[in-house]
């Protein structure tokens, strides 16, 4: 009784508008959301793969005409900029990736257990993730100059000869992704800290009766349970990672250097659009790109779908 | 086990302060040639005692026309935050609400889309509309970082409210927009700052989408910063200046709304 007197009161008093408002609640909500998504991005996606089959080129306003796979084929065929450009970005994404998982580990290990001075080492955690990228590029480009850097000065102080980090053609890539490793270790810290925290201590401690090591408690108790989260950590960097431009644009500037040294597949697509303004081929490599992406966070995931089936 | 445990502590020790150590001191060198003269920046024996200097910011904040470039970026960042949060929170609680998780699989899409792939179409478009240059489009274009990282977070969020709060509320007599707007939205408060730092933190980091969209009055420090790259020669005490100049806000955001930023990133990172 007490329950169903206030109900009837609001259906009577509501007005139409209110009621019909409230039974179309769930549209109501999603839809700006979803009309904004569907204008802004599913619209120029599809229009990414319809220019993609053309040969747009020159003024965004010139006439243009369907070529078929013409430019796919041609793409495929490119071993000049194409190929070695798939290959930077495996090699970028491959060190960054690798180096911010190991050493994001480690960190989260050893901030695990609380100690002293806790809050003073997450605000130092917290800074380079928050720094603008492209002033991270910069100050980096300055820290790393053969001539003036302090990174060469200090190799000086213990006897290495100096290097030509970002300036070398083969060393570019490499400082890139160091540069990567730098800003976006403490990423991968944060999550895996959260998973850490959230792990049950009764295996833990039971291992611990048993008299094992901290070695096989991490490698057999920890990292099993650990390894939805790590699955997670790899999945958010890595798709921020392979799509990287910022860092490689302040560094080495248009077109991935003078040499192309640091030009991975989306500062080739980027360059081809809007330096050469080769709409057609430009679409086309974005394309594969995004294919690549789909192609590795499917294979990643392969899995962990397996033992949810 | 006692000098175990206390040789692993020393360990310890010395092994986070080579963390911090290696995390802070390029941004500790930035902040210090900021302040050098150019003279100084060359000269190695100067590395940490020189005589400090503000030329760069007066270069930075008079002569390049900064405080323009400043009020652009926060403008953007700030109207594709609002934007996004008004957008992204109702379409969030939908989809947590309702489970629509194809319509929130779309949105969420648009994390793993290259930017770039999305430019070309942009940049199509909005010339033809004579568009390119103008706030709209830089608000809008940003929106394509914010609105999926609010409907993310927020998602998880009312995923975490127990649905007995609104309904209960609705027993006693509220509609469900009712229970929205009067329970979930206020309990909601903590996530919805959360969503909304990290969108603004985005936005005034995105470098991408403003180089091809804007204009020389509508550009933001990302873009400005390089005015100080030449093509013969860098003004480093200059660029330093501008790259701390754009970070450093952003740093001082983030050094008072740490417990946010922490919790946002790491949204769904322990749901497995």
């Amino acid at each position: 009784m007490a329950t169903s007197a206030p109900a009837l009161r609001t259906s009577v008093s509501t007005p139409a508008w209110a009621r019909w408002a409230n039974d179309h609640r769930k549209w109501l909500f999603a839809g700006p959301a979803m009309a904004f998504v569907a204008v802004l991005i599913v619209f120029p996606v599809a229009w990414t793969v319809y220019l993609s089959l053309t040969d747009a080129e020159g003024s965004v306003r010139a006439e243009k005409e369907l070529t078929g796979a013409a430019n796919y084929l041609d793409v495929l065929a490119d071993t000049s900029r194409f190929w070695p450009a798939v290959l930077r970005t495996v090699e970028f994404t491959g060190i960054a990736l690798f180096f911010e998982v190991v050493l994001g580990m480690c960190i989260a290990l050893l901030l695990w257990r609380p100690f002293r001075g806790e809050k003073w080492v997450r605000v130092a955690i917290l800074l380079p993730l928050v720094a603008t990228p492209v002033a991270v590029g910069m100050m980096w480009r300055l820290i790393l100059d053969p001539n003036i850097g302090f990174a060469n000065q200090v190799l000086g102080w213990v006897g290495i000869p100096p290097q030509p980090w970002l300036a070398g053609e083969g060393s570019a890539l490499v400082t890139t992704a160091f540069i990567d490793v730098w800003q976006w270790t403490p990423m991968v810290v944060l999550i895996l800290l959260a998973g850490l925290t959230a792990l049950p201590e009764e295996p833990h401690e039971a291992a611990l009766v048993d008299g094992t090591t901290g070695w096989q408690r991490f490698r057999f108790i920890t990292l099993p349970m650990l390894m939805p989260t790590v699955v997670v950590a790899i999945l958010l960097r890595g798709i921020d990672a392979i799509k990287t431009f910022d860092i490689l644009y302040a560094t080495k500037g248009k077109g991935g250097g003078s040499f192309h040294e640091v030009e991975t597949l989306n500062v080739y697509a980027y360059g081809l659009s809007f330096d050469y303004n080769e709409y057609g081929v430009a679409s086309a490599v974005l394309i594969l790109f995004f294919l690549i992406i789909i192609g590795s966070m499917w294979a990643l995931t392969a899995r962990r779908r397996e033992e949810l089936s | 086990m006692s000098r175990r445990r206390s040789s692993f502590t020393t360990f310890r020790v010395a092994a986070l302060v080579v963390v911090v150590v290696v995390l802070l001191a390029p941004l500790v060198w930035m902040l210090l040639a900021s302040f050098k003269s150019n003279v100084d920046i060359y000269d190695s024996s100067k590395a940490v005692f020189f005589s400090p200097t503000l030329d760069n910011y007066t270069k930075v904040l008079a002569q390049a026309n900064y405080g323009r470039f400043i009020l652009n970026s926060f403008w953007v960042a700030f109207a594709s935050t609002t934007l996004s949060l008004l957008l992204g929170v109702p379409a969030a609680y939908a989809m947590s609400r309702f489970t629509m998780n194809r319509s929130a699989l779309v949105v969420l899409m648009a994390r793993v889309i290259p930017g770039v792939s999305l430019l070309v179409p942009w940049y199509y478009v909005f010339s033809n509309l004579r568009m390119v240059g103008g706030y709209t489009v830089l608000i809008l274009s940003h929106m394509f970082v914010a609105l999926p990282l609010v409907v993310y977070i927020m998602m998880g969020y009312f995923d975490g409210l127990p649905l007995e709060l609104e309904e209960s509320a609705m027993v006693d007599g509220l509609t469900p927009i009712g229970a929205f707007r009067l329970i979930t939205l206020p309990l909601s408060v903590p996530g919805i700052a959360t969503a909304g730092i990290l969108a603004f933190i985005f936005s005034w980091n995105n470098f991408m989408f403003a180089l091809v969209l804007s204009d020389a009055h509508t550009k933001t420090l990302p873009v400005a910063i390089f005015n100080f790259v030449g093509y013969a020669s860098i003004d480093w005490g200059g660029l330093m200046a501008a790259a701390t100049v754009v970070t450093l806000p952003i740093m001082v955001i983030a050094l008072f709304t740490q417990k946010y930023i922490v919790s946002g990133l790491t949204a769904g990172a322990t749901k497995g």
